[in-house]
């Protein structure tokens, strides 16, 4: 290559991005970023709201960018925002709440959205379980719900005939879910060493969380910490260090196998190596797309020793907040304020919900899902609903409002892996995690107060 | 004899080397300096609220009888990985270095692992580990053995070593290899006519001249244990299971990237940074002069 053929090629390639800005200056959308943890087929439907979004309207283009786990999209939001640079939108955990309420300036809650912007978002217009989490003491809504799921037990009818069990009849307590459970690691599981009688996804979710929920004893005080940011855990209450060890013997036994943390073992249902798996109901979409086999949805069980008639689930998932930056402006905000409206609508709500298994988070979705007939032709699609609605809301089961409860999670997940080496009993495990756990409320509490 | 080379003026040397201490200043020295700086402030994950407190965070950690726990099992890891990886090199090293067929072959194959990423080699040993869809999970479980490192601490500690270490072998393997070749033929053929065989040649002829070159991959070894193994035991066990694999550079990214405690991971950051600089120091001291200077 001689010189002359560098020198043109060299200034080729210095006037080749004066060529492109001609096509880019003509559209004058508003762009707003959407960060989002969505993987699989929950993926897909975060991809085909953007494109309905973007179609419907022609002054704003959303971009959805994926960025991981729920920890490490909130990790990325934060570390963007410390550098200006942070998305109009970010999905952010259940459990995250705690933090983003006490981000300050860094957030602006819906209610001050909808100030600044004038947009039509109405609190009421949201169900009660989904909006209490995300929402102000006084009902101000702080987040927009968008994925709220609850958990429940997806268990295949296969194994269940296989094990000589009525599949129509999955275990309602606690009790009869040993037995199950034993019947299913003898007469099922045995064929092969890779099949497992029953797992959990979302271990602390739905195996604690939900758990004292459903039983009505508190996770900690002050409401679950609802009610002030002095709360302490009291998560090794006798309720739950009996429903932890009775998991423990079964691990033993040889009928519950732990999977992992977080949403790892989710797998192990669809791909029938686990015949029952406690999960999110939002894994829906995944066992629709993988299972190969008949499979159902039922309501956690309950332990009737402890709590007569079960009270109601609480939620998991995730909600949106919108998030400042040093240059954004008052159009970027109402851009925002209109996707936020775009999800609210009912025929939106309803295919989310329909497509994925999350629940809907307005009443008018779950109506128009209900006149569609939807819950007729796809029975069990409504079980995380009945879930959520079932019994009495007390001050137990509203949900959570822990500062750095993801955190907390991850010191029972140590916990119970300690303790599922033999190494310690469920009341040593619940002891540790409530001492361990303490420290990082205080720490919270500490650095909120400022 | 000394080479030196005299520059005429201050301005030429300055502009060369300008390059590096840049580069050195904004990702080493920065850095160092911003997480000490951040260990003695306590903040919100927003950095709102910043607050100046000392030492204290350094005293937190040490009064925590989990952060010692950590500190020891750190201490046994990097151990266990330096001595896997040398060892492992040195037998390779050793047989690569005799006259057979295939010399070649062997040296690219035992050399290839180095340019996998660590968190790639996590994947890959997990493909060959994992209880449920490992080849050698599963046939370990076929077998009877019980099987499962996301479950049994001891396995998980296992499992981790052995990622770590193999990365590692290609590089001490390359090193190794050039010292052993880099030793007079006429000093080995001294020591082998007056009667010196096999392994006792080895370790009164070979290893000695070999010092220099094992005191340099002890360094880098440790140092790789301590530092560069964050990809392969987070991708392979994230810590855990309870903290079974959790070393200190696996606790700093918990507690400072999940947790969104900047200050107590900046703290453990500096903590670590001061444990292998001491270690180093101490190494050149004692090993360098032993060996001669590296």
């Amino acid at each position: 290559m001689n010189r002359r053929t560098m020198l043109a090629g060299a200034a080729a390639l210095a006037a080749a991005p004066m060529v492109v800005p001609g096509a880019r200056a003509q559209a004058a959308k508003t762009k707003i970023v959407f960060w989002h943890a969505m993987t699989g087929a929950n993926n897909d439907e975060i991809n085909r709201i953007a494109r309905d979004f973007n179609a419907a309207q022609d002054a704003v283009e959303l971009e959805p960018v994926f960025k991981g786990s729920y920890p490490e999209t909130l990790t990325a939001a934060i570390a963007a925002w410390r550098a200006g640079q942070a998305p109009h939108v970010v999905q952010v955990f259940e459990v995250g709440t705690g933090t983003m309420l006490a981000a300050g300036p860094a957030v602006k809650q819906v209610w001050q959205l909808v100030q600044e912007t004038g947009a039509k978002i109405d609190p009421a217009a949201y169900l009660p379980a989904v909006r209490g989490y995300y929402s102000l003491a006084d009902g101000r809504m702080a987040s927009m719900p968008l994925n709220s799921s609850t958990p429940v037990m997806w268990y295949n009818l296969d194994a269940f005939e296989a094990a000589g069990l009525d599949p129509a009849k999955p275990p309602q307590t606690w009790q009869e879910f040993v037995t199950v459970a034993r019947a299913l690691k003898d007469k099922w599981a045995s064929k092969s060493q890779d099949l497992m009688a029953s797992t959990s996804s979302w271990f602390t979710w739905a195996q604690l969380e939900t758990y004292s929920a459903i039983h009505n004893v508190p996770y900690a005080t002050k409401a679950n910490g609802f009610e002030g940011l002095d709360t302490e855990l009291k998560l090794n209450g006798p309720a739950q260090v009996k429903h932890i060890q009775r998991l423990l013997d079964m691990a033993k036994e040889g009928s519950f196998k732990y999977g992992g943390r977080d949403a790892t073992p989710d797998p192990l249902f669809y791909t029938a190596k686990a015949a029952i798996g406690f999960g999110s109901s939002a894994g829906r979409a995944d066992i629709v797309r993988n299972a190969k086999f008949r499979w159902a949805a039922a309501m956690l069980p309950y332990d009737p020793e402890i709590m007569r008639s079960p009270n109601n689930s609480i939620i998991g998932g995730a909600s949106l907040w919108t998030m400042t930056a040093p240059n954004r402006t008052p159009a970027e905000y109402k851009a925002v304020a209109s996707f936020l409206q775009f999800i609210g609508q009912p025929v939106q709500d309803a295919l989310y919900h329909q497509h994925t298994g999350y629940v809907p988070v307005t009443l008018a979705g779950y109506e128009l899902s209900r006149q569609q007939g939807y819950y007729d032709k796809n029975p069990g699609a409504d079980i995380a609903i009945k879930s959520l609605t079932r019994g009495t809301v007390t001050e137990n089961s509203k949900g959570l409002r822990l500062g750095g409860l993801p955190e907390i999670r991850n010191i029972i997940y140590e916990e119970f892996e300690k303790a599922l080496q033999g190494q310690q009993n469920a009341q040593a495990a619940l002891d540790s995690a409530v001492a361990r756990g303490n420290v990082v409320l205080r720490a919270f509490e500490k650095m909120a107060k400022g | 004899m000394e080479r030196r080379t005299i520059f005429p003026g201050w301005l030429l040397p300055v502009a060369l080397v300008l390059p590096q201490l840049a580069l050195t200043v904004v990702f080493f020295l920065w850095p160092a300096g911003q997480a000490i700086w951040s260990s003695a402030t306590r903040t919100d994950p927003f950095g709102i609220h910043t607050r100046f407190v000392g030492v204290e965070n350094f005293a937190d950690l040490f009064i925590d009888p989990l952060y010692i726990d950590t500190i020891w099992r750190s201490v046994l890891f990097c151990v266990c990985v330096a001595a896997l990886a040398m060892g492992s090199a040195m037998v390779f090293a050793v047989a690569a270095d005799r006259e057979i067929r295939f010399r070649g072959l062997y040296r690219i194959l035992l050399i290839w692992p180095y340019a996998i990423a660590p968190a790639m080699a996590a994947v890959l040993w997990i493909l060959l580990l994992h209880p449920q869809i490992g080849l050698i999970g599963r046939w370990l479980n076929r077998i009877g053995v019980a099987w499962d490192y996301k479950l049994n601490g001891f396995q998980a500690m296992l499992v981790v070593i052995l990622a770590s270490a193999w990365k590692e072998v290609s590089y001490n393997f390359i090193f190794l290899l050039a010292g052993l070749q880099s030793i007079p033929r006429s000093v080995i053929e001294a020591a082998r006519m007056d009667g010196a065989r096999g392994f006792f040649r080895f370790r009164t002829v070979v290893l000695p001249l070999l010092m220099p070159t094992v005191f340099f991959l002890l360094v880098v070894n440790l140092v790789y244990a301590a530092f560069d193994t964050f990809g392969t035991i987070w991708a392979m066990t994230s810590g855990g299971p309870g903290k079974a694999t959790e070393t200190l550079v696996v606790k700093v990214y918990r507690d400072g990237m999940v947790n969104q405690d900047i200050g107590s991971s900046s703290a453990q950051s500096v903590v670590l940074m001061l444990g292998v600089i001491v270690l180093t120091a101490l190494q050149f001291r004692f090993l360098g002069r032993r060996s001669g200077g590296a």
